[in-house]
């Protein structure tokens, strides 16, 4: 009995213990900043298209972000002439998995895949910690390493912009040894835009679905007064 | 009251009365609207608990109607497409993306399937503290738990369709249980899967099970389940029967036409339902990982078994069932024996009504015995339900081993509990809480 009652108290601490992870930083962006999405696309297109797909989204949905169908094809189309056109990846997934060890995943949902059970926006803290905890480490055949993610396949494609970080293995904590084109405060910004993308890319009308909600729930509201005086009405003379 | 026989509709020489007349003559339109609706009582005294059966065929109006439209876009095809996505996870997408609407009408599906449990859930513990199940209702309770199997069986069917890596393994899993049956445990999951493994030809079965063939079954279930209803009358929080007290008209003192009275009532509890449904629709359509599970944001991947797989919310207390049984009996794996309680503490409920034998109905008037034990069946029932959630451990195995004992408990020991509570004396007539 008495081993019955400590299970029962202990069962969601041990299982909350268990699932002990990295510590995650928290993602400062919000997807309701049009010119920080612009440029989260930006950089997504430029770095990430190459060899991850975006293959649920189109072109044209882009031109939600609060540009025209012309800004969209001069600055964002490298792959495709077709603004209708999905944002597949050129290169071929066999041939990738030969380069890379496997293939890269496409990123449509990414974030949303890398949600968790009682916090689906850990999705965009995960890869805002992922995308700045790169460090370098000669024992991995690309030459890079992860914190967030132990022994990945993808190179540091951003070293240029952040510069190369080395783990210093007394403290446990990333160095920048060699300064990249941007400061940490710039990368961490730009970084930020390109989580940002990627949540907006997930699901791009969730701004839209947030504000219909108030508007559903408004006219709800206003039909609940309607259907209760109704029901008083009629119950009057019930007792 | 149902099934009794009514005057014909007389015309009043309208066009719309001539109508009505013609088509009373040769279909019993008169006798259905006025024996279940305009002239079937109800009892007066319905609360809050009341509201969920009339939700359930609410949220089953929700899912057939929303599932019309995904049917037009969805494609069930495990083949990999241009881009390596499968063609059925591909095209759930893109009703999210490319058809006008299609996250709302595939967020109301998803969020619908959790809603559909959430009010049946209620409406059977409805039926167990007010002893809606008891004589003469037996039959209303069994077409219930029916329904109950089958959309169990429905939900299972439908989550394979998004094809993310949760509907595979999680399929896999349940399918490979079968697998546990000693002889043909083998043979009959290779025939489930129609292969031996879960692929293209399982998610074709799978959705021609769950658009035709388990969706009819409901229905008919459902019909079934009103019909015995309407034949023996609603039972109450009293747990009193108001037939047993009728006026000169053969009216029951208690009760009230069911329309006008409770389809205005429940036309307000429709509207809170739908706000509470909303909220979670348009804010928080993943649930929290809990209505649509992250892990189902990547496409299936037969080569990838994920680190933990766990079935949705629903299932989770009998899935807690079926891995807290790790003992092997009579020379058969614990697996087996672990479906063998899985299966029973489902089709369990279906003997409550011979197994509760307490002289009274409603818990109104039912000792601490009845207080405790159902309070304790509840907990057991939520602790099962968050150990399934999560990964094995040997804790939570011994926590699920004992909520287990007393799940089975509860109900293999009603017979003696149920009838040594102290009851109080219960009215002649309704009241009005």
């Amino acid at each position: 009995m008495k081993k019955f009652l400590i299970a029962l108290l202990f069962a969601p601490v041990l299982a909350l213990a268990a699932g002990g992870n990295v510590h995650l930083d928290k993602w400062p962006g919000s997807v309701s900043d049009k010119a920080a999405l612009q440029n989260g696309a930006k950089l997504f297109v430029n770095y990430c298209l190459n060899c991850h797909g975006a293959s649920y989204m189109r072109y044209q949905n882009l031109k939600d972000l609060g540009l025209t169908e012309q800004q969209v094809k001069d600055n964002l189309m490298f792959a495709s002439d077709k603004i209708g056109g999905l944002m597949a990846v050129a290169a071929r997934s066999d041939e990738q998995k030969q380069w890379f060890g496997a293939t890269p995943p496409d990123l449509t949902i990414i974030a949303r895949a890398r949600g968790e059970l009682g916090n689906a926006g850990a999705g965009a803290d995960w890869l805002y910690t992922y995308l700045r905890t790169f460090y370098q480490d000669n024992k991995r055949p690309t030459g890079w390493n992860n914190v967030a993610f132990e022994a990945v396949g993808m190179p540091h494609i951003l070293w240029e912009l952040q510069g190369t970080q080395v783990m210093n293995h007394e403290t446990h904590k990333l160095e920048l040894a060699v300064p990249g084109k941007m400061s940490p405060a710039e990368y961490d910004k730009a970084i930020s835009d390109l989580v940002g993308f990627m949540v907006w890319m997930g699901e791009p009308q969730q701004e839209f679905r947030r504000k219909l909600g108030f508007g559903v729930l408004a006219f709800l509201f206003v039909l609940f007064l309607l259907a209760y005086a109704l029901k008083k009405n009629y119950w009057k003379d019930i007792h | 009251m149902a099934g009794g026989t009514y005057e014909k509709y007389k015309s009043d020489g309208s066009i719309g009365g001539n109508v009505l007349e013609w088509v009373d003559a040769r279909f019993p339109a008169t006798s259905m609207w006025r024996g279940h609706l305009s002239e079937y009582y109800a009892p007066k005294n319905f609360n809050f608990w009341y509201f969920f059966g009339s939700l359930a065929m609410l949220v089953l109006v929700i899912q057939i109607v929303t599932g019309i439209f995904l049917t037009m876009h969805y494609k069930p095809d495990a083949a990999l497409n241009a881009n390596g996505v499968p063609i059925a996870f591909a095209s759930v997408e893109y009703i999210m993306r490319d058809v006008p609407g299609g996250w709302l009408i595939r967020y109301m599906h998803s969020t619908g399937a959790s809603a559909f449990f959430i009010v049946v859930y209620l409406h059977m513990f409805r039926g167990l503290i007010y002893g809606s199940y008891r004589k003469p209702r037996e039959l209303t309770w069994l077409f219930g738990v029916g329904i109950f199997l089958v959309l169990m069986g429905e939900a299972f069917f439908g989550y394979l369709l998004p094809w993310g890596q949760m509907s595979y393994w999680g399929a896999q899993v349940i399918v490979n249980l079968f697998g546990a049956i000693p002889v043909i445990g083998n043979d009959l999951s290779i025939l489930i899967r129609g292969d031996f493994v879960v692929g293209d030809a399982t998610l074709n079965r799978f959705f021609s099970f769950h658009v035709i063939a388990f969706p009819l079954i409901l229905l008919g279930l459902v019909a079934a389940h009103i019909l015995a209803l309407h034949e023996t009358g609603s039972n109450n929080p009293d747990g009193i029967e108001i037939k047993a007290n009728k006026d000169e008209n053969g009216i029951p003192r208690d009760g009230i036409p069911f329309h006008p009275y409770y389809s205005v009532k429940d036309i307000v509890g429709v509207v809170v339902f739908l706000m509470v449904f909303s909220a979670v629709l348009f804010w928080a359509p993943e649930g929290a990982g809990m209505f649509l599970e992250t892990p189902n944001f990547y496409p299936a991947d037969p080569l990838k078994t994920p680190p933990h797989i766990a079935p949705v919310w629903y299932f989770t207390p009998y899935y807690s069932i079926l891995r807290a049984v790790v003992w092997n009996f009579f020379g058969l794996d614990a697996k087996f024996w672990g479906v063998v309680a899985m299966g029973a503490s489902v089709v369990i409920f279906a003997f409550l009504p011979w197994l509760d034998r307490s002289p009274v109905k409603s818990i109104r008037y039912r000792g601490p015995i009845t207080k405790v034990m159902i309070t304790l069946f509840v907990i057991c029932f939520f602790i099962l339900g968050y150990l399934g959630t999560q990964s094995p451990s040997p804790m939570g195995e011994l926590v699920s081993q004992i909520c287990t004992v007393f799940y089975f408990g509860f109900f293999l020991a009603m017979p003696w509990w149920s009838r040594m509570d102290k009851f109080k004396p219960v009215p002649e007539r309704v009241t009005m809480k």
